[in-house]
């Protein structure tokens, strides 16, 4: 196939069909594979899921979804995985964005810092659990230090309550969150910081004034990438929390719904509320970033 | 930098603001650093301690939990599993991926918008959302529980992840080196074999390294389609922590120690090739 033809024309000398006109050619075709894989194993399911929801095993089409907002078991785990996992991504946006930002400029001293701080992805959910009921449990490390340091008479419990899990996803979530931030940084044309220093603009100034503005439509992609990442997450809920109690999210009990009590109409209703949420979410924050500035962020990075 | 100390008012006065915030801003790097550190490391020392209870470092030093956690986990089955369910996801998320990338990076028609967007969708909906119904389905055709079903549900994110990692870097590339190689006589097979594979290679190679790393830690999906011989390490961890008090903690933190060792081994080695300031470039509507 030539690649000489201008964008959107199909193949040189071909003879002109529907398919060129939509601008379809040979290949464009090397997208179907994918198509297809993402259309079978991902659309299809979902599709499933929500025909599922609607085919309670006792009852009338919308009973399960009837059943998900009347008993309190079901629909305080909406906010419940709300409080843990909005926190936790707030925290970690907000912790990414000054450090990628004092990282902004290309040096050695960048790459190892970043190297540091992206090894925690290697952690998992679990392994920061075990670690975590280790270290902050009441013969760990942190409270032997604590109490050594007489800052505290008696260990007090950060595991198996809400702090625990917030802080499993705050360390397995950050390096994630920095990474994009940090490309994101990374990608924003310095030159236009350096105008502004040239005209008196302090770190400070260059950051509200040009660095936030252009990193608005990042943040809000970043922020939703790594909401989606806490918001999934259940085994940190269930080995660092309370599973009964403040930590049931919502994972948990569409997962126990699933394999527990053998009910796939309502766990596919849990599901579905679930991906409801979370588009909820991402929509309200996609929509936010629409009153920042949208346009070039200078092309230095390919 | 240098800072002029021009400031107009309102603004902070550059140079002993600065010096605040950046000391500020570095305490709690190092804060971050060192309890992930302390965290990592009371699994690491709980691993080969004998006995460690009230005190900063356990009574004794052995190695005996490593051997009794690799009978007690299977480890060697579980590691052969891990290893085929890795090695087929990078190798068909690359082989679907990459073709899909490259006629997005070079081709504008009818449609492109649409398959964005429904190849966006599985990285920003929660697993359980999909991972459920997948599993019902897949124990329906009896692919749950076998290593086919976990492969394919590891797919799932896997395969837009290298598209969206991929298509900018094909962009990047410039077009005219494809056509340079057609005027001078390339067919398909020639420009692919002689322009693409070596220009694409440190992409491919990146994008398959990040996909390796993912899947190891790919916990959700593969819990809820694995059955009980085609657990990865990750479930197998799981499955033991949540069963903890049967087992010795040790033999459990061991287990840990594995699955870290063994997932920062690649991540060392992505790190090596690619810049990791440049992984997650531009990801974009």
């Amino acid at each position: 196939m030539s690649s000489l033809a201008a964008p959107g024309g199909g193949i040189a000398g071909s003879k002109p069909g529907w398919r060129a006109s939509l601008g379809w050619d040979g290949t464009t075709l090397l997208i179907l594979p994918a198509v297809c894989f993402v259309l079978a194993f991902f659309v299809f399911p979902c599709l499933y899921g929500l025909v599922l929801s609607f085919m309670p095993l006792k009852g009338g089409v919308f009973d399960n979804y009837i059943r998900f907002f009347s008993e309190s078991r079901f629909y305080s785990t909406i906010w419940k995985t709300l409080l843990i996992a909005l926190p936790a991504t707030l925290a970690n946006v907000f912790l990414a964005l000054p450090i990628a930002f004092a990282l902004r400029k290309t040096s050695r001293y960048q790459r190892i810092v970043t190297a540091i701080l992206v090894v925690p992805i290697t952690l998992g959910t679990v392994l920061v659990a075990q670690g975590l009921l280790g270290y902050l449990g009441p013969n760990g490390w942190f409270m032997r230090l604590l109490m050594t340091l007489h800052v505290i008479d008696a260990p007090f419990r950060l595991t198996h309550n809400y702090t625990g899990v917030l802080l499993s996803l705050i360390i397995t979530g950050f390096p994630f969150s920095f990474l994009l931030t940090l490309s994101y940084v990374t990608g924003i044309d310095p030159m236009l910081a350096k105008a502004a220093a040239t005209l008196g603009a302090s770190p400070w100034t260059q950051f509200k004034q040009i660095y936030l503005p252009l990193l608005a439509p990042g943040l809000a992609m970043g922020f939703c990438l790594a909401f989606v990442q806490s918001f999934a997450v259940f085994p940190s809920a269930v080995l660092l929390g309370e599973p009964a109690g403040t930590t049931r999210v919502m994972a948990l009990a569409v997962y126990q719904l699933a394999y527990e009590d053998y009910n796939a109409p309502m766990a596919a209703a849990g599901a579905m509320v679930m991906g409801a949420v979370q588009l909820i979410v991402v929509s309200c924050v996609l929509g936010l970033r629409g009153l920042f500035y949208r346009g070039p962020v200078g092309g230095t990075k390919g | 930098m240098t800072t002029v100390t021009l400031t107009r008012g309102g603004d902070f006065p550059a140079p002993f603001w600065n010096r605040v915030w950046s000391v500020l801003l570095w305490s709690l790097v190092w804060l971050f650093v060192l309890n992930v550190a302390a965290v990592v490391a009371s699994v690491a020392v709980d691993s080969f301690g004998t006995r460690w209870f009230g005190t900063w470092l356990p009574e004794g030093f052995t190695t005996k939990w490593y051997f009794s956690a690799w009978d007690e986990f299977q480890l060697d089955d579980v590691l052969i599993v891990t290893i085929k369910v890795v090695a087929s996801v990078v190798l068909v998320s690359v082989g679907l991926g990459v073709p899909a990338a490259y006629a997005l990076a070079r081709r504008e028609f009818a449609g492109k918008r649409t398959i964005l967007l429904l190849l966006v969708l599985p990285v920003l909906v929660p697993t359980i959302t999909y991972g459920v119904p997948l599993a019902t389905l897949l124990y329906r055709v009896n692919l749950g529980g076998t290593l086919a079903g976990v492969i394919c549900a590891n797919l799932v994110p896997t395969v837009p992840f290298v598209v969206l990692v991929m298509t900018p870097f094909i962009e990047q590339i410039d077009q005219r080196l494809e056509s340079a190689a057609r005027v001078c006589g390339a067919g398909t097979w020639g420009v692919f074999r002689y322009v693409l594979v070596p220009l694409l290679a440190p992409g491919i190679m990146a994008a398959s390294l990040l996909v390796l790393v993912r899947s190891i830690g790919m916990f959700e999906l593969t819990f809820l389609t694995a059955g009980p011989d085609s657990q990865t390490l990750v479930v197998s961890l799981y499955a033991a922590a949540f069963s903890a008090g049967i087992r010795a903690n040790q033999s459990l933190d061991a287990l840990a120690v594995v699955y870290m060792v063994s997932s920062l081994f690649w991540l060392i080695i992505a790190l090596r090739f690619v810049n990791p300031v440049q992984l997650v470039a531009r990801v974009k509507d």
